[in-house]
């Protein structure tokens, strides 16, 4: 906080709260659609580095997805790894710096899509480190195509008619079945479609940080995000969207946690 | 000296922690399995880290997350393993992040993949051939070095043979020239926040308040020009009998260790035979290979595979005067360089190339 | 002229704005609006009516950061 020359009314001054942009960008600047929820998660991210004081030892593992756009601007050393094994690049980096502070950050195409071997070893081995899945339920960077994560019913450019059970198979609770692996120490889903729900959110992921920090074993968090795009509504229908089709398939909590 | 009977898995295991080997990541499949038990027992002794991967493809990830760091790590696989690590080898070379992968082979069918590649982007590897045990622990630790002086991939290319004879071998740690320094690139966090973050990335661009003046095109350009450097710089051969021979047979790893044998016991009944055996396999060396072979009328290529490096030889040598004499030779089981792999057997096919030459 | 007992403001980068709206709903007190102005991109931007209480929701839900958010408190004498 601090004072600006904001005009303030007699008596009283301007003390600035928070930060416009996020702390430890080299630039505000991204080209993400209108409407995306990505760069809320980001911000939380690098707010909760830099409250826990870790940043001069925090790197990020990235996979690939629109939030990747963030691996050149966030002031975090960065390992912009291939698609879907972040968590498995994560994990050589963590052990050879078991002192560091190591997240990865994938999306659900990524993660649960393209790799689903490597999140589900990486948390049954219980890594020491913290891992972001910011889901939006589509292949937001390719234009709008099904996820692992997609929900029953959702249109997509290649579920044109809607995602069909019979022929697509039915979603992936990816959180949900690392919450009964013994290797997690802390598995949570939040949203961004809210300031309350954001404000929870950010919370969450302080707590997966801070059981990196305790070395407890995985850290998990899920945080459901809005794609306009790639769901094909308005960008000021997006949290509209995600809390009626993607909040009620993955329910907002704590599903694990273990004692720091 | 310290001689010590080992298995060529556990001689090797033992030359990647000499060369410092602080990480090791594999998947099991034979006949590199024994590799990858080997570094499970030698590598956490050696107060560094070996996990067992749930897919090659997480092996290999893991070496690079852990080679990021600037620590020496390595991944291990055969042929079919190695497939599944491709896109990885090529994000490592053209990220330019040093490793080692072991390509335990079967037979010799791994030489097109190992040499070529299939990943995506202008990348190669280096490959070192051992012919044997004691050469496979030289050139563990020589990959190393190469992996690190020039921020690549090393892949040292053995078989059944090597990584499952028992042998006496001294595994003495070597020592090469001064290296570059890694302070640059390698990731400890200690960057973030400084305004001037590193970035790891395949298309070398710099983040946004390190941007690389070239781009991408910059980036992939340099990658390519260093590999076109170590092409003419980095190839190692081994010849004998090439002056005089009317045929020389160019072999490789296990094979070229039994032509050596073969072709000296010919040479010394008088036979003008010669041999050339490529060391490493990318760069090949080619210009050698020619210049060996000028005066020879034919070139015989023994390789146990439907022909691979044959590709490779008549492209520095004259198609006209090159024959295959190897073949696929396979156990039933799948792993071992067969029944093509004997002395006499090679014998024979040498000097049936031999009466081509002499008609 | 601020109202004396006006508890924030704002400010908005407007050149930065997408125009995605979703500080609209996001802002308690209901004083954000979507004016009829354009960017440079071309974006219809929000801009602040009073009543802003400086809770930094709209800092929170917006992905393009262009909120700067302050609250007015009483100068405290010297000392």
């Amino acid at each position: 906080m601090s004072t600006t020359d904001i005009e303030a009314p007699p008596g009283k001054r301007a003390v600035r709260v928070g930060h416009a942009a996020p702390p430890l960008m080299q630039t505000e600047e991204h080209h993400l659609c209108p409407g995306c929820g990505h760069p809320v998660g980001v911000r939380m991210i690098l707010e909760v580095l830099e409250e826990l004081g870790v940043v001069d030892r925090s790197i990020c593992v990235a996979g690939h997805g629109c939030y990747a756009t963030f691996t050149a601007t966030i002031d975090i050393e960065t390992i912009l790894t291939l698609h879907g094994r972040a968590p498995a690049t994560a994990t050589g980096v963590k052990r050879m710096l078991p002192d560091s502070i190591v997240w990865t950050m994938q999306g659900d195409g990524d993660m649960v899509s393209e790799g689903l071997a490597e999140i589900m070893h990486t948390a049954a081995r219980g890594e020491r480190l913290t891992a972001i899945l910011l889901n939006n339920g589509v292949f937001g960077d390719t234009g709008g195509q099904m996820t692992a994560m997609s929900v029953v019913g959702q249109r997509t450019k290649n579920t044109l008619e809607g995602r069909d059970p019979g022929n697509h198979g039915f979603p992936i609770p990816v959180a949900d079945i690392i919450s009964r692996f013994p290797g997690a120490a802390f598995v949570a889903r939040g949203s961004v479609h809210n300031a309350a729900e954001a404000t929870k959110t950010k919370r969450l992921i302080r707590r997966a940080f801070e059981h990196q920090i305790a070395g407890s074993g995985f850290a998990f968090v899920e945080v459901l995000t809005m794609c306009p795009t790639g769901w094909f509504v308005p960008t000021a229908g997006g949290p509209d969207y995600l809390s009626t089709a993607l909040e009620p398939v993955y329910p907002l909590g704590i599903l694990r946690e273990v004692e720091r | 000296m310290a001689m010590k009977l080992l298995e060529g898995s556990e001689a090797m295991a033992e030359a990647a922690i000499a060369a410092g080997l602080r990480f090791y990541s594999g998947y099991p499949m034979s006949p590199s399995t024994n590799l990858l038990e080997a570094m499970a027992n030698k590598v956490p002794q050696s107060g560094g880290v070996c996990i067992n991967a749930d897919t090659e493809i997480e092996g290999i990830m893991m070496a690079l997350g852990a080679a990021a760091t600037g620590n020496r790590a390595a991944t291990g696989s055969t042929g079919g393993g190695c497939a599944l690590m491709q896109e990885a080898i090529a994000e490592a070379a053209i990220s330019e992040t040093p490793l080692v992968v072991f390509t335990i082979g079967r037979a010799q069918q791994d030489y097109r993949q190992a040499t070529k590649g299939g990943g995506w982007g202008d990348y190669n590897t280096i490959v070192l051939a051992p012919k044997d045990v004691p050469e496979a622990v030289e050139h563990v630790q020589t990959l190393f070095h190469l992996a690190d002086k020039y921020r690549c991939v090393g892949i040292l290319l053995a078989d059944n043979i090597i990584a499952r004879t028992q042998v006496s071998v001294d595994v003495a740690p070597m020592t090469f020239g001064p290296l570059p320094d890694k302070e640059e690139w390698k990731l400890d966090g200690s960057s973030s926040g400084t305004g001037k973050a590193k970035f790891h990335w395949s298309w070398g661009v710099g983040k946004y308040n390190t941007r690389k003046p070239g781009g991408v095109n910059g980036h992939w350009n340099r990658v390519a020009d260093k590999f076109r450097h170590i092409a003419e710089t980095e190839t190692r051969w081994e010849e004998a009998y090439c002056e005089d021979a009317e045929l020389v047979v160019v072999a490789f790893g296990t094979a070229g260790k039994f032509v050596e044998y073969v072709v000296s016991e010919m040479r010394e009944a008088g036979t003008k035979v010669g041999y050339f055996r490529p060391i490493t396999l990318w760069p090949f060396p080619g210009e050698a290979l020619a210049r060996a072979t000028a005066g020879a009328r034919r070139v015989a290529v023994f390789e146990l595979n439907a022909g691979q490096m044959i590709e490779d030889v008549t492209r520095f040598v004259d198609r006209g005067k090159v024959s295959a004499i190897g073949g696929i030779s396979s156990d039933e089981d799948g792993l071992n360089i067969g029944r093509m792999m004997a002395a006499g057997e090679v014998r024979r096919r040498i000097a049936d190339a031999l009466k081509e030459v002499q008609q | 002229m601020i109202a004396p007992d006006a508890r924030g403001t704002i400010s908005i980068d407007a050149a930065r704005c997408k125009g995605c709206e979703l500080c609209i709903p996001a802002c308690p007190p209901g004083v954000l609006r979507m004016s009829n102005q354009r960017n440079e991109k071309g974006f219809l931007v929000p801009e602040v009516l009073e009543g802003c209480t400086g809770c930094t929701a709209c800092q929170l839900v917006c992905p393009d950061y262009v909120f700067e958010v302050f609250q007015f408190r009483k100068i405290k004498a010297e000392g």
